[in-house]
């Protein structure tokens, strides 16, 4: 495993399996009364956000004090970056500070390639752009692992995701959570489709490890899990679709497309939704939605990973 | 007596040189070793054991001597950022490049739409004295694209200014370009056009590809260049008045604009040295370095350019030499400046790229890089083949120096996305008429 998470291609299928057994041992955590362990003592975990986004800063946050490491919380409002700071300064800023790992999630595609050049810590990326958001992946992919594969514990260690069929809806062309998932749920052995208009799909998508249709509802009766990714009204504007309701009637999953799915199937959004758009209430709300899960999921994939990046031995940098 | 007295200019004696003859005349061979001797800032004499009383001798042995290489497109930045380049700078940079003339383009602050800041750069630039400049006039006020400059009063300025453009931004409103384009015809002018249709491009980042879909980078569509030039062809050809495009990029322009040669319309075309070598995967680490405008792009792309250089469907190498300083670069990629610096590594680039490769002679070099770019630019004294009587402006270069890795230069910038990739060549004399202006690959 290398030094930084930055992209779902930076793991191999080792390295992806490594965390999420390690991440179901950890679950293991979540039901003792005492829910720290003391793995990280006196290492710093920096959460850089410079963009908003309360739900990944606290998983990132309870997953590190869970190990109990040292977290500060620096978001770019009404700090020296609001002045304008560059990200460089900002990076340098945080090295005199002695942080361990670097979480950050920022507007801009690459920034996280970019910390990693200017600090010695460990860059995990929370979302950059419209590029990757890993840790995202990974805990879809532990989601999926749960429902689909048994009942978790030690039950599922070592298996991947073999088999299982992926359809992934909506704004690809945007969506950091869609190129994370191609990518890791490929690695571990997904078959994955992607559902959308051509307006929102990368032009060379054919070069990604997926099968591409623009059709829904012939996809939805052979996948075993759908991801409805988040859409945003402005792409209406850039002509992406012509209208809100057009898209949620061509690609909105409601009950009577959640009927067209397999009956083990299940429902994933990575959140924020826009029920009514992408996804009925109903939907959402529905036995197969794991939506709440996911969010569960999330603090102990990220646990895994912090512990991994910054606790374990399999690392040069420790263990020099 | 010796040459010296005769010119009131030091007479120089190039010995040994490998000279660059009519391409026509030689098919495509080199002529030769030759003497060249220089007086009175011409070429006195050509051949073989020549010799001079009085005259500095530089040792050619092994060189090849070009016509001195003239760029028509840099970026000086001054006046108005200075922080970036100075005319000063930018010239020596040129120099060391092997160029005796360069194109200022027109995006300066204040924008070069007035006489009084065309005569400016000129001024500037013989002050500096490393190299002709010749300012580039915008075609619209203020590059905002709504009314013209005034663009006669340019042409009939001390600056002389006959190539136009609004680099850095696209003519695209049809109307004007097709009045820019008309217009200039009272003088000899030719438009050089950024073909960047703004709609197709806003907010992109990056070749729109396999790369720009993998990084998550807004998408810059060959066809946003494309189409422009498709449109900018055709008006050209309706007004017969000429045209130039800036910067070639894809594949699909090469095509277009063979096309729009081929019906002979007044269509002339460059390539940037770095559209020549480096593709869009370059950007797979976000370094801003590969930030440009237009994008770098595919394989497929440089190798179609390549060979549109080669057939001369692309008239000429064309730097687009655009520093910027440290902190635009340093920055996330979305943030950070579009451009490259290039003047300093342009020929070596363009040996690698066509020399070693076969694609191109020495002769063709000096076409497109010396010749044609004159031509194109209107420029008087420049781009001559070397013959008794004409103007001493010579590039000596060494084809065979090892590959050494690109270093920082004379430019006050450091954003070349060569440092520290090896090139083979070294330019090791400029000379300016008669006057070197490098020796020994330094600074005279």
């Amino acid at each position: 495993m290398k030094r930084h998470l930055i992209s779902a291609a930076d793991l191999s299928r080792a390295d992806a399996l490594l965390i999420l057994d390690t991440a179901e041992e950890l679950a293991s955590l979540a039901d003792r009364p005492i829910k720290k362990l003391p793995t990280l003592r006196g290492r710093t975990v920096v959460n850089l956000f410079f963009e908003d986004s309360t739900r990944t800063r606290i998983s990132f946050e309870a997953a590190a004090k869970r190990l109990s490491a040292d977290v500060i919380n620096f978001s770019a409002k009404g700090s020296s970056v609001a002045k304008g700071e560059s990200l460089k300064d900002t990076a340098l800023t945080l090295e005199a500070m002695g942080a361990d790992a670097v979480v950050i999630r920022h507007s801009a595609s690459g920034a996280p390639h970019r910390l990693a050049g200017w600090v010695r810590g460990s860059v995990v990326n929370a979302g950059d752009g419209t590029h990757e958001h890993p840790t995202q992946a990974l805990l879809d992919a532990f989601t999926i692992r749960r429902r689909l594969k048994g009942p978790g514990g030690t039950a599922t260690r070592g298996e991947g995701l073999d088999g299982i069929r992926v359809t992934i809806v909506g704004d690809v062309l945007h969506s950091r959570v869609a190129r994370s998932n191609v990518l890791l749920l490929s690695t571990l052995g997904a078959e994955v489709t992607l559902a959308a208009p051509p307006t929102l799909l990368p032009l060379a998508v054919g070069s990604w490890p997926c099968a591409v249709s623009f059709d829904l509802d012939s996809e939805l009766p052979k996948s075993d899990v759908v991801m409805m990714l988040r859409v945003q009204r402005e792409r209406m504007t850039a002509a992406y679709f012509p209208s809100i309701r057009e898209y949620s009637r061509r690609y909105g999953l409601d009950v009577a497309r959640m009927a067209r799915l397999p009956e083990h199937a299940i429902v994933m959004h990575p959140g924020p939704m826009n029920r009514g758009v992408e996804i009925a209430a109903e939907v959402a709300d529905s036995a197969r939605s794991t939506i709440v899960e996911q969010v569960a999921n999330g603090v102990t994939t990220r646990m895994a990973v912090l512990y991994l990046l910054l606790g374990g031995t399999e690392f040069p940098e420790v263990t020099q | 007596m010796t040459a010296d007295h005769i010119s009131g200019q030091a007479a120089w004696l190039i010995r040994g040189a490998t000279v660059i003859a009519d391409p026509a005349a030689s098919d495509g061979r080199l002529a030769g070793p030759a003497d060249i001797l220089i007086s009175g800032g011409s070429v006195a004499a050509i051949g073989p054991g020549l010799s001079a009383a009085g005259a500095r001798v530089i040792d050619a042995d092994g060189l090849i001597a070009l016509p001195g290489l003239v760029d028509l497109h840099t970026h000086l930045r001054e006046p108005g950022r200075e922080d970036a380049e100075t005319v000063e700078t930018g010239t020596a940079a040129a120099a060391l490049g092997g160029y005796t003339a360069v194109h200022a383009m027109a995006n300066t602050e204040p924008v070069a739409d007035t006489a009084g800041v065309v005569e400016q750069v000129w001024r500037l630039g013989r002050v500096a004295g490393h190299c002709d400049v010749q300012p580039v006039g915008a075609v619209t006020m203020g590059l905002a694209g709504t009314s013209l400059a005034e663009l006669g009063t340019m042409a009939d300025s001390a600056a002389r200014v006959r190539l136009f453009s609004d680099d850095g931004r696209c003519v695209s409103d049809p109307l004007l370009m097709r009045r820019a384009l008309e217009y200039v015809k009272a003088f000899d002018g030719v438009i050089a056009q950024h073909a960047q249709d703004p709609r197709l491009t806003e907010g992109a980042q990056l070749n729109e590809g396999e790369m720009s879909g993998r990084l998550g980078l807004a998408g810059w569509p060959a066809v946003a260049e494309e189409a422009m030039i498709a449109r900018d062809c055709l008006l050209a050809a309706h007004v017969d008045s000429a045209l130039h495009v800036c910067h070639v990029s894809t594949a699909g322009s090469v095509e277009i604009i063979r096309w729009a040669k081929s019906k002979g319309w007044p269509v002339t075309a460059e390539v940037t040295p770095h559209h020549l070598l480096l593709t869009d995967e370059l950007a797979e680490n976000y370094d801003p370095v590969f930030k440009v405008n237009p994008p770098l792009r595919t394989a497929a792309d440089v190798a179609e350019l390549r060979r549109a250089l080669a057939d001369g469907t692309i008239d000429c190498v064309a730097t687009d030499h655009a520093p910027h300083p440290v902190e635009a670069k340093e920055t996330e990629w979305s943030d950070a400046a579009f451009g490259m610096i290039g003047l300093e590594t342009a020929l070596r680039v363009v040996q690698q790229a066509m020399v070693d490769t076969g694609l191109l002679d020495w002769a063709g070099v000096a076409d497109r890089m010396s010749v044609r770019p004159a031509r194109i630019g209107r420029l008087t004294g420049h781009g001559v083949l070397l013959a008794v009587g004409c103007p001493a402006n010579i590039t000596l270069y060494d084809p065979a120096a090892p590959p050494e890795a690109v270093g920082y230069g004379a430019s006050k910038s450091r954003n070349t996305p060569f440092a520290g990739m090896e090139l083979p060549g070294r330019v090791v004399a400029t000379v300016l008429r008669g006057s070197p202006t490098v020796l020994d690959g330094k600074l005279a």
